[in-house]
């Protein structure tokens, strides 16, 4: 499909979309004015979407600094008046965490959405933290979709939801709705200012104590009101199967329950939760009344569970709840329809179907990602462990978040502390101050945009010693390519000022700063072990592009070699480098795969041998 | 209610995830109901690859194991690893050629022989079209379109529901157009590999 049908389809028609995909769809439905967001996975498309076709929509779309920036640009168009829309991963919220709780506060004139993209079971992500919580920490109602079509069509609801109590929304979907495809009917495309207007109003959008206090009580009673809606909206709907069990369940939950009662022909009542906070505890109230028991199916935490145990002690109701913290379903992880049966069974156990599943009988070797064959973080790691073991250190590896965390991996190990984005360098500080070890901590170019900067200007003024390594491979490759403010171009694909790492590295007041092309190893290593004796800040810019990087001038082609007469198999450049392109061939000699290889040449510099050379 | 459900798997940059899409939307042309799930991240980086597509009238794209109607695996040790989705009745597709993962020198568990593969596949499950699609590939003109011959494949399973010109009007609507005509011959070689046998 054209990305563009997302823009162009009319009313009626359908199309098989991302859930990402119908977000924007929803986007463009709704009348959004402003986007902004940081990429993350599992939301990244709804922005590389927006990238290409927000200027024929007539929307603003950016990719912000990182996610508090993100959240704040649509604050500030919601303030005036336009709809306003920003997206993010669900550790993402936490960067944005502080001004998200404000705008809760002062509230919006055009409605505006924040949707949250969780990641439960951890495709992509380093904690599976569950954002309904956010609702409950905010005071902010929450929405959540099951599928594509429930994702485009409750943009819609949640902005006229925000309009009409001039509040902001919060969207959670999880990866298996984001990333689930499915036909989507599309709907009527609505106009609404593209421009506002400011009216200022300090009382309502300055939280100071005197306001702040106000602007709570205001929002508790907005909330009171929307109880209301939640307990007698349709959307959150029951399904009466008969019988005197029921399920209570949202999200992608909802789906496998579904199929589940389906697919083994179970009587089964289901409340199916879409507006989840406020919690519609009258409709749950209605449901469970005349059941006996009541299992709540939900991803990740025990958070409608402990809402519905909450629910009967206040109406001292007596029905029986299962869920996770009775050990029916597991505490944590995503859920499939097999394990929902298998909760099933452990209650009923007269639904058993006990079938054979397959294993595989030939133990299988692990398949984990790597660096890309020509990858300047293979080169750079290469250079920086052969530094550190030419001037015999103890050496330890802060890392930060994007491609080259794979560098926790053998051969390269150059992983061993990582909590967020942009932690490489403030652990770098605490590392510095309480360890003899030598430290290299490595950051990429956006991570150093997203996080880097303040901690990097607190390491000099604390006056640490550390090798800051930021690998500048000119994109956010991690999450598909995205442009950041070091780049020429913006996230509408327009010339936009670069913004230039090595001044900001200067202006904070490092002492040695030295940029480097990390596919000259020997040049790279000298460098790094200069650094390494450096007391004080080092900073080391490896600057190369990323070889995914689309339409980027590619080095020039050539082809490399291995001369079989000159190969004695020592295999260091097998075991030291692992790129996908070298391998051994079933007789033991080792080859290098042209179609892969994209002649970076470290290879060549590596081999002792020089068994590896340039096919003239 | 019985869906026909896909479970397609291989290694990161061999086009599962467009293969997925061209057959969900061509379920979507024939007006059947589609679902499909698809795990993006780490794809592009060497790592395992898996979609799931279930053709008729389901909520969720997740397939239970043992339900599997076709496994099609553009990898041998995938398919293996896999088979937890698949019981007697399934249907494999498997390309032969193998792709040995980055770290298999360090591995402590070698790369299986892909003779060893196949029959345990075979031990297992009633149909196994075994094909080099990377040879019919390279054949039919680029090696990037070892996924059509894959596709080609799938379509000419019997059970498939979706009809060989709504498979093709689909990969029209989602292929680069200069990549049509190669990527139609690798489909054609991989329906007649499987209608032959």
């Amino acid at each position: 499909m054209n990305l563009k049908n997302i823009l162009t389809h009319k009313e009626g028609e359908k199309l098989f979309l991302l859930g990402n995909e119908a977000a924007v769809r929803g986007v463009i439905e709704s009348g959004v004015s402003v986007a902004a967001t940081y990429p993350g996975t599992p939301s990244s498309e709804i922005g590389n979407v927006l990238s290409e076709i927000a200027k024929d929509a007539g929307i603003y779309f950016e990719f912000s600094i990182n996610e508090k920036v993100a959240l704040e640009v649509a604050a500030a168009a919601s303030a005036s008046g336009v709809r306003s829309f920003t997206f993010m991963k669900h550790v993402g919220l936490n960067v944005a965490a502080d001004s998200f709780m404000s705008v809760v506060y002062s509230g919006v004139n055009g409605g505006m959405i924040i949707l949250s993209a969780d990641d439960p079971s951890m495709f992509s992500s380093q904690n599976e933290q569950d954002n309904r919580h956010y609702a409950r920490i905010a005071n902010i109602p929450m929405i959540e979709p099951s599928n594509p079509q429930e994702i485009k069509d409750l943009m819609k609801f949640g902005y006229e939801l925000s309009e009409e109590f001039q509040i902001p929304i919060l969207m959670r979907t999880t990866t298996r709705v984001s990333h689930m495809r499915g036909v989507v009917e599309l709907g009527k495309v609505e106009e609404h200012p593209k421009t506002g207007y400011f009216k200022r109003d300090p009382e309502r959008f300055v939280p100071v104590p005197s306001s702040a206090r106000k602007m709570h009580k205001l929002l508790v009673s907005k909330m009171a009101e929307i109880e209301e809606v939640v307990n007698n909206s349709p959307l959150n709907k029951i399904f009466d199967n008969g019988g005197n069990v029921g399920i209570i369940t949202s999200g992608s939950a909802f789906n496998y329950v579904m199929d589940v009662l389906d697919e083994n022909n179970l009587k089964i009542n289901v409340l199916k939760i879409t507006l989840s906070y406020p919690f519609p505890e009258k409709r749950v109230l209605e449901f469970i009344k005349e059941l006996d028991s009541v299992i709540v199916v939900e991803e990740v935490d025990p958070v409608m569970e402990k809402e519905v145990l909450a629910c009967l002690g206040k109406y001292g109701l007596n029905t029986k709840v299962h869920g996770k913290l009775d050990e029916t379903l597991p505490l944590i992880f995503e859920y499939s329809p097999d394990i929902i049966l298998e909760g099933l069974n452990k209650l009923f156990k007269d639904n058993v179907d006990t079938k054979e599943i397959y294993e595989p009988n030939i133990p299988l070797p692990a398949r984990p990602p790597t660096l890309c064959p020509g990858c300047p973080h293979r080169a750079a790691y290469y250079a920086v462990k052969k530094a550190g073991e030419n001037l015999n250190l103890d050496v330890i590896y802060p890392t930060d978040i994007g491609c080259y965390t794979l560098g926790i991996e053998s051969p390269y190990e150059t992983a061993d502390y990582l909590l967020s984005m942009g932690s490489s360098v403030g652990t770098s500080c605490g590392f510095s101050k309480s360890v003899d070890q030598s430290i290299v901590s490595f950051i990429g170019d956006s991570t150093f945009f997203h996080a880097g900067i303040p901690p990097l200007i607190n390491a000099v003024h604390n006056k640490d010693k550390f090798v800051l390594v930021i690998l500048d491979n000119r994109t956010t490759a991690m999450t598909g390519g995205q442009p950041h403010p070091g780049l020429p171009l913006d996230g509408m694909g327009e010339i936009a000022p670069e913004i230039d790492i090595e001044r900001i590295v200067e202006a904070a007041g490092v002492q040695f700063l030295e940029v480097i092309n990390p596919l000259n190893i020997k040049k790279s290593q000298d460098i790094f072990q200069d650094a390494l004796k450096f007391d004080g800040v080092a900073v080391v810019i490896s600057k190369y592009p990323c070889m995914l990087i689309k339409g980027a001038k590619k080095k020039k082609q050539i082809v490399v070699d291995v001369d079989p007469d000159k190969c004695d198999k020592c295999l260091d450049c097998l075991r030291e480098l692992t790129c996908p392109a070298i391998y051994m061939a079933d007789n033991g000699s080792v080859n290098i795969d042209s179609a892969a290889c994209k002649g970076c040449t470290v290879c060549i510099q590596v081999c002792e041998e020089k068994a590896i050379g340039v096919k003239k | 209610m019985k869906t026909y459900n896909i479970y397609i798997c291989g290694v990161g940059g061999q086009g599962i995830i467009k293969t997925s899409i061209v057959i969900g939307e061509a379920a979507m042309k024939s007006n059947l109901g589609v679902v499909m799930s698809e795990i993006h991240g780490m794809s592009q980086r060497g790592g395992v690859v898996s979609t799931e597509l279930k053709i008729g009238d389901s909520r969720s794209p997740i397939i239970n194991d043992g339900s599997a109607d076709l496994l099609i695996a553009f990898e041998p040790i995938e398919a293996l690893r896999a088979i937890s989705k698949a019981s007697k009745e399934t249907y494999v597709i498997v390309n032969t050629s193998s792709i040995m993962p980055f770290n298999i020198q360090g591995s402590n568990i070698p790369y299986p022989d892909v003779l060893s593969v196949l029959e345990e596949l075979e031990s297992k499950v009633n149909r196994v079209f075994a094909m080099d699609a990377e040879k019919i590939a390279k054949e039919s003109g680029h090696i990037l379109s070892l996924n059509m011959v894959m596709l080609g494949g799938a379509t000419a399973v019997s059970g498939f529901p979706i009809n060989k010109e709504t498979v093709k009007e689909s990969m029209s609507a989602n292929l680069p157009e200069k990549s049509i005509p190669i990527n139609m011959k690798a489909f054609e070689k991989g329906y007649e590999f499987v209608s032959s046998k």
